[in-house]
């Protein structure tokens, strides 16, 4: 068959990734950085949606991804381990399995909800403004932690580490990089769908002219609140990963430095390119692990790269090109003739 | 809560609000000429804070290099401000040279400067970390502490330099703005930038006249700030400056009078609150009181809403 593109990309990634750690053959390193790299390709591919395809300023990414992470760990902790914080478990170990990706869920949509605070007020604002706004919500979001002591305040929460650890126990199988390739897959997949449907389209129309959309019967608030749900729905999936591959969160790791970070993947790989926010993603986190040797230094060396990102080619790896518009000769195992007429009548 | 209970949070709140305000005005005078919010001028706050200890304690003796005589306090103080005022305004100046000015000939878009003014502002932050390490600095004592007790109110000298050295400041700020030529052409670059180079002005002068002049103001606060509450540490331009960020567009940014109203209310709103609730709930307060203040009034108490045209 001719369209053995994609399928045949998700089997390589799955050999690459779940096999040899389900084998053993993998460090716990080694596991940990591509739990890692998985995190940061759903937190990229999520804010490209916003910043890229939108074309508004989010910069408080990471706060939404600190809701998921603290609902998600709140749920497993509070009803599968004994603990310091909550007392007792509630329901017992073998059911993690079961109860972890509905955890999940649950952290995605408490931190789609929290986003209704950045998408009501992108109504009326737009650019600058709306900046400071999300860098606001970043700041509540930390502020309001901090002064919640029953869940650890400032000095963290953790207790996930027996949930992952109970997992195990009960099927060896290394289930966050199984769950997190399944995340990313899916993100991957929905928000493509999302760019090339209706919808996407007419977010794109936003981003290019507002007002002109309106008047085009696009209704551009029902569309705001779309996207920054589901960019900041799958922000929050990609936080409670992340809280049960660290298994010890404190409000200061979902703060700017974090949003730094994100936002600088969206822009080294392109406003507007999943392909290349997926590549920047996977670059982007190596490059921070190869820096681990310098120290504190690397913390100087992220916003330096963005610094000398827009000073010399600020749109990206990519730009807003995909991956197969650079290679042309591989669009005929990704997607059918039909598609590639229809995509190329409306790209011209 | 007796009377001396609202006098002592007032005077508590009218310091806190100066550091504030001298603050916003920076960030309004590079808002005002260049349309962009220089998201580093709360890291220039604490590199003028920095270089205010640097000096002051090679001034009073207390470095690893001694000087072979010792100072008498009133050359001690006045050196000491001017030159940080001077270091910071460079730095400032650095900042624009190297990353805003090429962006803007460029004709970058604006969504290009303001991520590198929010990347320069965590470069300042995590360089200081790194070249200086992460303990705490004490700031060094410039003048004497004399406490004055009136009534059941205590009041440092402190406390009426500052107050007293903001508002002297404002107000030679307010006469450059207003009175001068070169504060003529700040706000003429504010209303209508294209026409400001046929006039004969160069508006590249200006724009490096703003940066010093925010950047100077940023240290003053640096200065007094060490000087009421003598630890430094490396995130107190993220701490302070961005509160007074808050202030700046709570005032409506863009607007000088507006950052120094803003500055003030955004003072009092914090004391007061610290004084009922618990102190952490102090900052989020104030992101509350912003997200509200842009809900209801987008563009600040003072501000001008900009008009685009279609």
């Amino acid at each position: 068959m001719k369209r053995f593109g994609m399928p045949a990309l998700i089997g390589i990634s799955f050999l690459i990734c779940i096999v040899p750690a389900w084998l053993g053959w993998y460090s716990n390193y080694i596991q940990f950085i591509i739990t890692l790299i998985g995190i940061n390709i759903i937190l990229t591919v999520s804010l490209n949606l916003i910043n890229g395809y939108m074309g508004e300023f989010s910069v408080g990414h990471a706060a939404f991804m600190g809701v998921g992470a603290y609902t998600s760990s709140l749920l497993t902790v509070y009803l599968l381990t004994e603990n310091p914080f909550f007392g007792k478990a509630i329901l017992p170990e073998e059911l993690s399995i079961l109860i972890f990706p509905i955890s999940l869920l649950i952290g995605g949509v408490a931190a789609a909800l929290f986003s209704l605070l950045i998408a009501i007020p992108s109504f009326r604002t737009r650019g600058d403004y709306l900046a400071i706004v999300t860098l606001a919500v970043n700041f509540i979001f930390k502020s309001a932690i901090e002064n919640v002591d029953a869940i650890g305040g400032p000095r963290g929460f953790m207790g996930m580490g027996k949930v992952v650890k109970a997992m195990d126990n009960l099927v060896s199988f290394p289930w966050l990089i199984f769950w997190t390739f399944l995340v990313v897959v899916f993100s991957i997949f929905i928000i493509r769908n999302f760019i090339n449907s209706t919808m996407g389209k007419s977010i794109v129309a936003i981003r290019d002219d507002e007002i002109a959309s309106e008047l085009m019967t696009v209704n551009t608030r029902w569309l705001k609140i779309v996207a920054f749900m589901l960019s900041c729905g799958l922000a929050g999936v990609a936080g409670g990963l992340h809280a049960h591959t660290v298994t010890f969160i404190n409000p200061s790791s979902y703060f700017i430095l974090q949003s730094t970070y994100i936002l600088v993947m969206v822009y080294l790989g392109g406003m507007g390119s999943l392909s290349g926010s997926v590549i920047s993603a996977i670059l982007f986190t190596i490059l921070l692990e190869m820096l681990r040797p310098l120290d504190v230094w690397r913390w100087v060396a992220t916003p330096l790269l963005l610094i000398i990102l827009m000073l010399f080619r600020p749109t990206g790896i990519m730009g807003s090109r995909e991956l197969l518009d650079v290679f042309p000769k591989l669009k005929k195992y990704f997607s059918s003739l039909q598609e590639r007429l229809t995509n190329a009548f409306i790209k011209s | 809560m007796t009377l001396d209970f609202f006098i002592q949070n007032f005077i508590n709140a009218m310091q806190w609000g100066s550091f504030l305000a001298l603050i916003a005005v920076g960030y309004t005078l590079v808002y005002g000429v260049l349309l962009l919010i220089n998201f580093a001028h709360g890291d220039i706050f604490m590199v003028g804070a920095y270089t205010g200890y640097f000096i002051g304690t090679f001034l009073t003796n207390n470095f690893e290099i001694k000087l072979p005589f010792d100072l008498p306090s009133w050359v001690v103080i006045p050196v000491t401000i001017v030159a940080t005022m001077f270091i910071t305004a460079l730095v400032g100046v650095a900042i624009e040279r190297i990353a805003y000015r090429p962006l803007r000939n460029r004709g970058a878009h604006r969504l290009y400067l303001v991520i590198t003014a929010l990347m320069f502002g965590l470069l300042l932050e995590y360089g200081n970390l790194a070249l200086l390490g992460a303990s705490d600095r004490q700031f060094p004592n410039l003048f004497d502490k004399i406490i004055y007790s009136i009534g059941g109110i205590t009041v440092t000298n402190i406390k009426i330099y500052v107050i007293l050295l903001s508002f002297l400041s404002m107000g030679i700020l307010w006469w450059i703005v207003q009175k001068t030529r070169w504060g003529m052409a700040m706000r003429a670059i504010s209303y209508d930038r294209l026409a400001v180079p046929l006039m004969g002005i160069s508006v590249d002068q200006i724009i490096l006249f703003t940066f010093v002049l925010g950047s100077s103001m940023a240290a003053l606060a640096g200065i007094m700030y060490g000087t009421a509450f003598p630890i430094l540490r490396f995130n107190m331009g993220m701490l302070v400056g961005w509160q007074a960020f808050i202030a700046a567009v709570v005032g409506g940014i863009g607007s000088i009078r507006g950052a120094m109203v803003g500055g003030y209310i955004l003072g009092f709103t914090q004391i007061f609150v610290a004084a009922f609730l618990p102190s952490t709930y102090r900052d989020l307060i104030a992101f509350v009181v912003l997200l509200l203040i842009l809900a209801i009034k987008p563009t600040g108490l003072f501000g001008v809403p900009r008009r685009t045209k279609v």
